[in-house]
């Protein structure tokens, strides 16, 4: 056996030994930092989550700002440019020039079959600017302003950088358009689900028994309604007459009246576990009415989840919007939303001629819907910091 | 002595976490030989459990190896396991194989949907390359060796069939299937009860003996290393302190924390000095009488009666003011249950408890209204077994300390945070923490702070649950003293639950037993430990581990089969 020789003097140590991350960092410490610090560092620590929040807050820029960022507006048409396709921006002038700019189109006609196609006339140049004068419009409907982002320096030549569609209406303009309607009806939609899932999932979960019975058949029901036929059901039920604007937020509640269960449920469950928890006992046993253990104890270890569950839901409640504004059941132009502009893309014919209409507004969406998944998940793994 | 087995030389684990690097084991060696038991001691967070981990190579990130080597030597092949892949063909030939390993939670250590036959067979086939029948044949010996009664049988039962000592039993079947060299038994016995303990310790024991095989026990029990270990290694913060054979370290310890820890131990095998000719006024405070809690038993839906479990089967206690009284039994016997009951966060099925109040009046708590149980929750305080879920952790320590306060309202915010300064203080805590979150703090640090939760109200009687059972034993043992302290002063009565006799004896001046739901006998606290009357205390007492090994209690311990006493 071997033993150390100084072993009768020796000094008791008074902690782990632990050293800093990198040399010369000191170890830090985390003692008063209370649940959202704790939340937060923890979620930072996921690169990906973090990415995905950018995007996400980088959509609801552009849904803010949308009229600015808009070279153009969404509904002024110009027939002679009918599915005029993608314009691509140049930087050096054939004469050699830096001027950003883009290529004017020569409109060809198919004699055979009497159709027109659009090509690229290197001759004509559209100089391009930030910050430029075009059409007019009210910013939020509150005051007027024709300065836009990027626009051509010549408000009348045509700038179809994504392409036009089938009433040569730009289709940037009107991508952009729509992210405003399309990420906020997410948001409503939720909204409401929040209140009558985390309302309903916390009774069912905190007193069980048959309050517990009852809310959950409805849950049951509730989801076990098909959804596409029932949404289509209430939206046939909306008067014609209403405008685009009533008829938006009739479906964000037909939307949300669907989707509250899941959230529901997942509160209740988090109820079950957090009722038994020593710490609510030491609470009921401290005098705590039944209000205050729930407000006070339960609730604030359940905001952190129910935070995460929300951003998982926001994801369902674009694609909702989408598929039922495809059906043709959801929105209605004039209003632009990612949903109403897919409906364009609903024939073969307009996607062989400009297969723009189906690619970017189904990209919008997906890049939509992705980020708020994995920036949901990055919120869930975040949200109990005193795991392990 | 002949080569040893398998050596470890300067093992070091560092684990990268968020805020630091924890350096969890600092060059570690030792040797293990055939026939012979290392116990690996240590309290919680010493490193203990992943050094033997490291063994096998099954750290999981983000522990890391950074040094040492790890020699097996068997067959007259030294293999160095330390810089092979941790999934290598060579170190999978070795798990389970050469190296077996026991658990400490058998429950989690089995697979739930696979018979427990049937994870042995499969253990047999992978490493000795039995064929179907045969591995069967070799498992049904196998747990015939680990006095598993029918074997063939049971093999084809599944784990939630088990009791704890049998899932323990047949997990050290596994780990002995393929005959391996070396057993690791880290902390084989803490999830059992003191009885099943003692079984299965023996088991282990003649096992290894039998066998020659070598094992390495890991525990933070020194009652247990003093029964079953040959050497002892004593680990403190990733470092092996001081290194002997067993009778060295218990009768000639060098280092200060051998020292320290085994005093806190052998402190704890005696009453509290302070105890001594103390004895409560003959006034009872709280009086329980004929308390019974069953569980099921109601009519079916169609009439028929279900099965019912009695956890409290009508028990009577008294505690006088002034008085500690212990309740011991093993798990399932009752013993928190009746606890709640007294409370009443689990409602009585029949019985009474009648408590007497400040100004003298009987109060019967099975009565109470809500709001009258209000005011004797106020009374009659608990403190909790688990100092880590029994502490929100999303609230400052001001604010879960001063909670109940808050709730009997009529205080300031400036009343509370002073009242709160001064039960810190009163639990040996500096007040300056009030800011801070409980995972900031240590198990025994936060088992202070539930205990200054408690004493918010002024109580009288104060029900612990258990409440130093997931403490090291040198924390243990500062916590009972500060609950002696704290009782001298504020005048409290105790009703102390636990399965530690040791604990009870050292705290308590009355102690009930109980078992099955009964209440099997009442007396003094020294009468119950060395006298005792009735055959299942004698049992429980004799199956104890004694901290020397000069001494073994083990060996002559009187067994208790109760199906085989006559039924009163």
């Amino acid at each position: 056996m071997t033993m150390t020789p100084s072993l009768d003097d020796a000094v008791l140590e008074d902690g782990p030994a632990i050293s800093g991350l990198k040399p010369g960092l000191a170890p830090t410490s985390d003692a008063a930092a209370g649940q959202w610090t704790l939340i937060a560092r923890k979620f930072l620590a996921q690169k990906l989550a973090v990415f995905c929040g950018g995007v996400i807050l980088a959509l609801y820029l552009v849904a803010a700002l949308a009229e600015f960022l808009a070279p153009g507006l969404p509904d002024t048409s110009r027939a002679q440019f009918t599915y005029a396709p993608p314009q691509s921006i140049g930087l050096f002038t054939p004469e050699g020039t830096f001027q950003p700019h883009i290529k004017g189109y020569k409109v060809e006609i198919d004699q055979e079959a009497l159709r027109r196609t659009f090509v690229v006339d290197d001759s004509i140049v559209v100089p391009i600017g930030f910050f430029v004068e075009g059409p007019a419009y009210k910013f939020w409907g509150l005051f007027e302003s024709n300065r836009h982002l990027m626009g051509p320096l010549d408000p009348t030549q045509p700038m179809y950088l994504l392409g036009a569609d089938r009433l040569g209406r730009d289709l940037l303009s009107r991508l952009i358009y729509g992210t405003r309607i399309s990420m906020s009806i997410g948001l409503i939609g939720v909204c409401l689900s929040l209140m009558l899932g985390v309302v309903l999932g916390s009774i069912s979960g905190y007193f069980g028994g048959w309050i517990d019975t009852v809310v959950q058949r409805i849950i049951e029901v509730v989801s076990a309604m098909p959804t596409i036929p029932l949404w289509l059901g209430l939206a046939a039920a909306i008067p014609l007459t209403w405008s685009p604007v009533q008829v938006y937020f009739v479906i964000t509640v037909i939307v949300s009246l669907l989707g509250w269960t899941g959230l529901a449920r997942e509160v209740r469950g988090r109820f079950f576990a957090l009722r038994n928890e020593d710490f609510v006992t030491a609470a009921k046993l401290d005098g705590s009415s039944e209000r205050r253990v729930i407000f006070r104890h339960i609730l604030p270890s359940l905001t952190s989840h129910i935070l995460a569950v929300v951003t998982l839901a926001v994801p369902s409640m674009i694609i909702a919007e989408t598929s039922l504004s495809f059906l043709g059941v959801g929105l209605k132009a004039p209003v632009v939303s990612w949903g109403v502009l897919l409906q364009d893309a609903q024939n073969i014919r307009s996607i062989s001629t400009a297969p723009w209409l189906l690619i970017w507004p189904s990209l919008a969406v997906v890049i939509a819907v992705l980020s708020f998944n994995f920036f949901g998940d990055g919120l869930r793994d975040a949200a109990d910091p005193y795991e392990s | 002595m002949d080569s040893p087995i398998l050596s470890v030389e300067d093992l070091s684990l560092d684990f990268h976490l968020r805020t630091h690097i924890l350096h969890a084991v600092r060059n570690v060696s030792f040797d293990l030989y055939r026939g012979r038991t290392l116990a690996l001691v240590g309290e919680s967070g010493s490193g203990k459990s992943v050094t033997a981990r490291a063994l096998l190579r099954i750290v999981d990130r983000p522990g890391q190896m950074v040094g040492g080597r790890i020699l097996l030597r068997t067959d007259h092949i030294e293999l160095d396991l330390a810089p092979l892949a941790a999934n290598s063909r060579e170190v999978r030939a070795v798990r389970g194989a050469r190296i077996g390993l026991i658990f400490q939670e058998p429950m989690a250590s089995l697979s739930p949907v696979h018979t427990i036959g049937s994870q042995i067979d499969e253990m047999l086939r992978l490493h000795a390359g039995l064929d179907k029948k045969a591995a069967r044949a070799r498992t049904i010996e196998l747990l015939g060796q680990v006095e598993i009664p029918n074997p063939a049988e049971m093999a084809d039962r599944y784990t939630f069939e088990f009791s704890g000592g049998m899932r323990q039993r047949a997990m050290i079947a596994m780990a002995l299937a393929c005959n391996p060299d070396v057993l690791i038994a880290d902390e084989p016995t803490t999830a059992l009860d003191v009885t099943t303990q003692a079984e299965i310790l023996d088991l282990i024991k003649r096992l290894q003996v039998e066998r020659g095989m070598a094992m390495l026990l890991i525990t933070h029990d020194m009652g247990v290393v003093a029964e079953v270990a040959d050497d002892v290694a004593v680990m403190r913060f990733g470092k092996i302190v001081e290194q002997g054979s067993v009778d060295d370290i218990f009768h000639a310890p060098r280092h200060p924390y051998t020292k320290r820890l085994l005093a806190s131990t052998l402190k704890l095998e005696q009453a509290a000095e302070v105890r001594a000719g103390q004895r409560g006024e003959p006034g009872p405070i709280l009086t329980i009488r004929n308390l019974a809690k069953t569980y099921g038993g109601a009519k079916g839906f169609l009439g028929t009666s279900k099965f019912a479990v009695k956890a409290v089967d009508d028990v009577s206690l008294t505690l006088n003011a002034g008085e500690n009284l212990g309740i011991v039994g093993e798990s399932g016997s009752g013993k928190t249950t009746l606890g709640r009951l007294i409370l009443r966060t689990v409602e009585p099925s029949s019985g009474q408890v009648l408590y007497k109040d400040r100004q003298g009046r009987d109060v019967d708590v099975t009565a109470l209204s809500k709001s009258g149980l209000r005011k004797f929750h106020a009374d009659v305080r608990l403190i909790f077994q688990d100092p880590f879920a029994s502490l929100n952790p999303r609230m400052t320590i001001g604010q879960i300390v001063g909670d109940p306060l808050v709730v009997a309202g009529g205080h300031t915010a400036r009343q509370i945070q002073e009242k709160v300064a001064e039960l810190l203080g009163l639990v040996g805590l500096d007040p300056a923490v009030m800011e801070r979150y409980p995972h900031a703090f240590s198990g025994g640090q936060r088992q202070r702070i539930g205990i200054a939760r408690a004493l918010a109200l002024d109580p009288r009687v104060v029900i612990a649950d258990e409440a130093t059972s997931a403490l090291d034993v040198s924390i243990r043992s500062q916590i009972l003293d500060l609950l002696l302290d704290i009782q001298q002063r504020l005048d409290l009565s105790f009703i102390f639950i636990s399965h530690d006799i040791s604990v009870v004896r050292y705290f308590c001046d009355r102690v009930a037993v109980m078992h099955r739901g009964k209440v099997v006998e009442v007396g003094p606290a020294d009468k119950i430990c060395t006298a005792p009357d009735a055959d299942y205390t004698r049992a429980l007492i004799s199956a104890v581990p004694n901290p020397d090994p000069r001494h073994k209690r083990m060996l002559h311990r009187t067994r208790f089969n109760p199906d085989l006493q006559p039924t009163a």
